[in-house]
């Protein structure tokens, strides 16, 4: 039972960092209908920024409690800045070219930025400096820290917090407007450029956040670290029904739980025959599935003849 | 639409000649007095093995640099030693294109691959072209196995070291429940079944073995399966990149077992990312600690002085150059065809063993040692030869 | 005369034979003609010049090269004909290799010495007819719970097929010792013609044919099939089915097109081409493991399609050619340029290498959004400066 209760931990701790990796790629094909495949790169990029801040502020003597929240701001800085450059120099002028060419510069972008990084921050891997006391807790056999725990507070602020702005603000009545439909969006009056602008930005800066919590709770970073985690949290937005808030935060504990349940369980349930080598397959076939009964993913809209 | 064929076509030729142009005459030899030898080395310097491929380089760039320095006579003319460096990716298909660019700058030998998976498919272009290859790194048995006479390496194959690591764990430290987990490469595989067996055939029960992936951040769900077995230790198949995360969550899932690891693991790295964790976690390596060995320490200081701390396999890179050479002064040539059987029969005192091969190109007698994360560092724990383990 | 020269001699034949049958068409009077002998005069001399040029690593390079023309035109079926978005192709070429590599090496008969004493080793022209028609299966079976799927989940479906079929390499050698998982099949053999191993030196009137070039005149000759073939497929009934359905699917199956068989046709035909060329792949290189089927080998070849330009043959060659060789030029011109330019190397090559490979794929994306080459139909979509319908891949969005 204790068993179950921590796969259960684990299922939704990892879940709850693809769910934030998720929104950022929900929030950017909400509004473009683009896979923002450079996406994990910028978590990369988050980690990374984070990472070199903090260890070059704490080598200059400055207390964590400001370190922290000092190397945050820069983070998110700077992943902003690095989505706004992306989206300007990769996206906005493929605005209306073909659809698959937007993809193309998209991996373009990720294989330069892996490389840039490579080049910056060198091909080891950097440790993450522990700052704070990370207390475990203990309840029915399982553990938790305090680390997962903010992860997943943060997951499901965050998702607030953008269901606020998206449903509440002027700001979301543009992207919708935009979404539904960009010429219609644009003659009354929405400034198109700037609303995307600002949601790649908005889904930079969640990926610096999520970069950091990645970081953190592995105790890690790595120049390569955002192409699987991009990849994952690709898998989980599309399950959720991608374009959809809840539907990221949705797919994302959910393949969370699949992995960490299948990892656990596939091979007690199997017979011994497949063990946690299939873990990705069995998340996969879950997948496939889904799509097959709902073709938008669990909470995707029924917006059935939009690709 | 036959001219757009076409065009492409001439436009595929344009940038082959283009490239004809830019192969200049660099390569040539630059005095007339000095013997250019070519010594190829490939590893991958791109992707996640990056810094582990950057290591091995700069191990065979210090053994070259030393030897030009040193100066080399071979056959009665002074020698000027060159190494080409070429980046294989860790991926099979550039691995043969990289062989085969190294065969065609005609190196005299080659330093390489990395990896099982790249040196196997490589192996063939060198035994063609005739061009000695020693492996700093490959474990995997079919390495040697295929049956080129071409095909060395400097490092105890995954029978040789899982054997070891096996015995140890059951008879040294006594483990009745093992656990096992690998990443599914070519070398966490089988250097975990080459154990499992060690393990077995020592009394030892293996009572769960799970996977993961070579770039996997999170084994939470893997290790509470594992913790739901009571293992007394749980060894772990692979590299250092996943090995310290996973000592670490080890430590966080408050699962109580020993940490045992190979060489991929053995690295500083390991330290670095798993913490408070990486104490007392066990790993092997090859070869007889390098501070036991003569010249071992100086090696170690000078690399560490000009290129930082040794990752893993530099040593053995050092050393795979330097039994070239050492070969090609014995046979007072540098030319693969006189020197190959010099280099078989070679016996070397190298930084990390007494290099000999047997007629596979194996290692023959090498040692293996155990180490423990002690105060934050490796030190080494027990030695055993592997030539019992070889010979099953 | 040998015999072996007279086999040979009987190989240019045919080969000379199939690339006219695709040439014939576009070549038919005589300053056509003319130009069909020189493209094919060059085409047989490439091998020779790159060697004499390049060095052998070159033609080894073509030689892969050749075979990422024939997964990209595999592909291009799916994606360019039919529209259907696919990141897991590479899984057909997986399976192809597998096919060869397990019925061409010793591996079964160390795994299963009871049941296949002695290998299988099946002869070439057995295994490569086998190895496409079993990855085309593969393709129905990857199409069929896909037909409803449409754009970006039809792409994380297919990705999701192709890590499967890794994951099942890599792990099927336990409990039955199928695929030697993560350490691959070594000790391939080589393909042979008409008992001739394509993998040794073979001097033919006196000329030298190193096994590199030997390959070369193989995959050029099934190249040369594969674009015969999705020559006449576009053209055909089938092809412009395809091409209805790619641009509006509602509106295909109205005028009474069978959009699901002719989508799993698609598929299959796709996955046959890509079989095939991974039985060649596992006989050139010898040694199969199932790090070479990736995900990012399937991006790879989604680039040069798209690059290139969907839809369009020489487009699509184009591409597969620049892709392939783009990051062996880099390889090779990185030092020395910067050597030139700085008198010493700055950075890494290998880490400017993959950036400025990163970065080409950015440029030429801008420059030319439909591709290098785009194909006519393409162009006056473009041309025609109107959003066209939502469904389809090759939109404008919006």
């Amino acid at each position: 039972m204790e068993i179950l209760l921590q796969q259960i931990i684990n299922g939704l701790v990892q879940g709850s960092i693809y769910a934030l990796v998720a929104l950022g790629y929900t929030m950017v094909y909400g509004i473009l209908g683009l896979i923002n495949f450079a996406h994990g790169e910028v978590v990369m990029v988050g980690a990374m920024l984070v990472l070199s801040s903090l260890t070059a502020m704490l080598g200059w003597g400055v207390p964590p409690v400001l370190a922290l929240p000092i190397s945050v701001m820069l983070a998110i800085t700077g992943c902003m800045a690095l989505g706004y450059g992306i989206e300007r120099i990769a996206y906005r002028p493929l605005r209306h070219a073909p659809r698959l060419a937007p993809l193309i510069t998209a991996i373009g972008v990720s294989i330069v930025l892996q490389n840039l990084a490579m080049m910056i921050w060198g091909r080891d891997y950097h440790s993450f400096p522990q700052l704070f006391a990370n207390t475990t807790h203990s309840f029915g056999g399982a553990v938790i820290n305090d680390i997962q725990i903010i992860i997943f507070v943060m997951a499901v602020a965050i998702m607030a917090g953008l269901m606020v702005v998206v449903h509440h603000t002027r700001l979301g009545r543009a992207m919708r407007a935009i979404a539904e439909n960009q010429h219609a969006a644009q003659l009354m009056g929405v400034d198109v450029n700037r609303v995307i602008s600002i949601t790649f930005m908005l889904g930079s800066a969640m990926a610096a956040v999520a970069g950091l919590m990645v970081s953190a709770n592995y105790g890690l970073a790595h120049y390569y670290m955002g192409f699987l985690l991009g990849l994952k949290a690709f898998t989980a937005a599309v399950l959720g029904g991608i374009g959809n808030l809840r539907g990221a935060m949705l797919g994302g504990l959910l393949l969370g739980l699949i992995e960490s349940l299948g990892a656990g369980y596939i091979g007690d349930l199997s017979g011994g025959f497949f063990g946690s080598n299939y873990q990705d397959v069995f998340a996969f076939l879950v997948l496939i599935a889904v799509l097959v009964f709902r073709p938008s993913g669990l909470l995707g809209e029924r917006l059935a003849e939009r690709a | 639409m036959i001219s757009h064929f076409a065009r492409s076509l001439s436009l595929a030729a344009a940038t082959l000649m283009l490239l004809g142009c830019g192969k200049s005459a660099t390569t040539e030899q630059n005095a007339s007095a000095d013997l250019v030898v070519r010594i190829g080395a490939s590893a991958p310097l791109t992707g996640p093995q990056a810094h582990l491929g950057k290591d091995n380089e700069n191990g065979a760039r210090m053994a070259i640099d030393d030897a030009n320095a040193r100066g080399i006579d071979i056959g009665g003319r002074k020698v000027h030693f060159e190494l080409i460096s070429e980046d294989d990716q860790a991926d099979p298909k550039s691995a043969t294109i990289v062989a085969q660019k190294l065969a065609d700058d005609k190196v005299s030998g080659v330093i390489g691959h990395m990896n099982s998976g790249t040196s196997i498919p490589a192996e063939k272009i060198y035994s063609d072209n005739g061009i000695p290859q020693i492996s700093p790194s490959a474990t995997a048995v079919a390495y040697t196995a295929q049956g080129f006479k071409t095909a060395f390496r400097v490092m105890a194959n995954d029978a040789q070291q899982g054997h070891v690591l096996g015995e140890y764990a059951a008879k040294n430290l006594g483990a009745k429940n093992i656990a096992v987990i690998d990443d599914r490469t070519a070398y966490g595989q089988g250097l975990a079944d080459e154990f499992i067996k060690a393990a077995q055939a020592n009394g030892a029960q293996i009572v769960a073995h799970e996977y993961t992936n070579d770039k996997a951040m999170d084994f939470t769900a893997v290790l509470t399966a594992v913790k739901s077995k009571k293992p007394d230790l749980l060894f772990y198949g692979g590299m250092d990149a996943q090995g310290g995360p996973m000592a670490k969550q080890l430590k966080a899932l408050q699962l109580d077992a020993k940490f045992m690891t190979g060489d991929g693991s053995k690295t500083p790295e390991f330290i670095k990312l798993a913490g408070a964790a990486a104490e007392g976690a066990y790993a092997s390596l090859p070869g007889v600690p390098l501070d036991k060995m003569p010249g071992g320490k100086a090696f170690s200081g000078r690399f560490v002085a000009k290129y930082g701390p040794i990752q893993l396999y530099a040593p053995y890179c050092y050393d795979a150059v330097n039994v070239m050479i050492a070969a090609m002064q014995k046979a007072g040539s540098a030319d693969p065809e006189k020197y190959l059987a010099a280099l078989a029969n070679i016996s070397y005192d190298g930084v990390t063993a007494r290099i000999q091969f047997d007629a596979k190109g194996d290692l023959k007698g090498g040692a293996i040692t155990v180490y423990q994360v002690q105060h934050g560092t490796w030190q080494p724990l027990y030695t055993m030869a592997a030539n019992s383990a070889a010979a099953h | 005369m040998s015999r072996r020269s007279l086999c040979g001699s009987l190989r240019f034949g045919l080969l000379a034979t199939l690339l006219r049958g695709f040439f014939v068409m576009q070549f038919s009077d005589k300053r056509n003609r003319l130009k069909f002998w020189l493209v094919l005069a060059a085409l047989l001399l490439l091998p020779f010049i790159t060697d004499a040029l390049l060095g052998r690593s070159w033609v080894r390079i073509v030689d892969f090269a050749m075979l990422y023309i024939m997964l990209a035109l595999g592909l291009n079926i799916v994606v360019g004909y039919a529209g259907l978005l696919d990141l897991g192709y590479i899984a057909f070429f997986a399976v192809g290799a597998y096919c060869y590599a397990l019925t061409g090496s010793p591996h079964l008969a160390l795994a299963f010495p009871m049941m296949f004493p002695a290998g299988v080793h099946l002869p070439f022209w057995i295994v490569l007819p086998m190895a496409a028609l079993v990855a085309g299966g593969f393709g129905v079976l990857l199409g069929a719970p896909t037909l409803r799927l449409r754009g970006d989940y039809l792409a994380i479906v297919t990705l999701g097929f192709g890590e499967i079929i890794r994951i099942f390499l890599n792990n099927l050698d336990a409990p039955v010792n199928l695929t030697n998982g993560p350490q691959g099949i070594s000790r391939i053999d080589p393909v042979s013609v008409a008992g001739v191993s394509l993998n040794s030196t073979q001097h033919i009137f006196g000329i030298v044919f190193p096994a590199v070039h030997l390959y070369f005149y193989l995959f050029l000759a099934f190249t040369a099939l594969v674009v015969f073939v999705s020559r006449r497929l576009e053209r055909s009934r089938i092809g412009r089915a395809w091409m209805a359905i790619r641009e509006d699917e509602v509106a295909a199956s109205a005028m009474g097109i069978d959009t699901r068989n002719l989508k799993l046709l698609a598929f299959a035909m796709g996955a046959m081409s890509g079989g095939a060329s991974g039985a060649l792949f596992a006989g050139f290189q010898g040694f199969v493991s199932p790090e070479s089927f990736s995900l990012m080998e399937s991006v790879m070849v989604l680039c040069m399609v798209v690059l290139g330009g969907m839809g369009n043959i020489a487009g699509v060659i184009f591409g597969a050619i620049l892709l392939a060789l783009l990051p062996e030029v880099l390889r090779h011109i990185v030092v020395p340029a910067q050597q030139a330019l700085f008198g010493r190397t700055l950075v890494d090559p290998e880490s400017l290498r993959m950036l400025l490979f990163g970065t080409a794929l950015i440029v030429m994306m801008l420059y030319r959004p439909a591709g290098l080459l785009p194909s006519r139909v393409r162009r006056r979509e473009l041309g025609a400066d109107e959003p066209a319908a939502e469904t389809s891949v090759y939109d404008a969005t919006h």
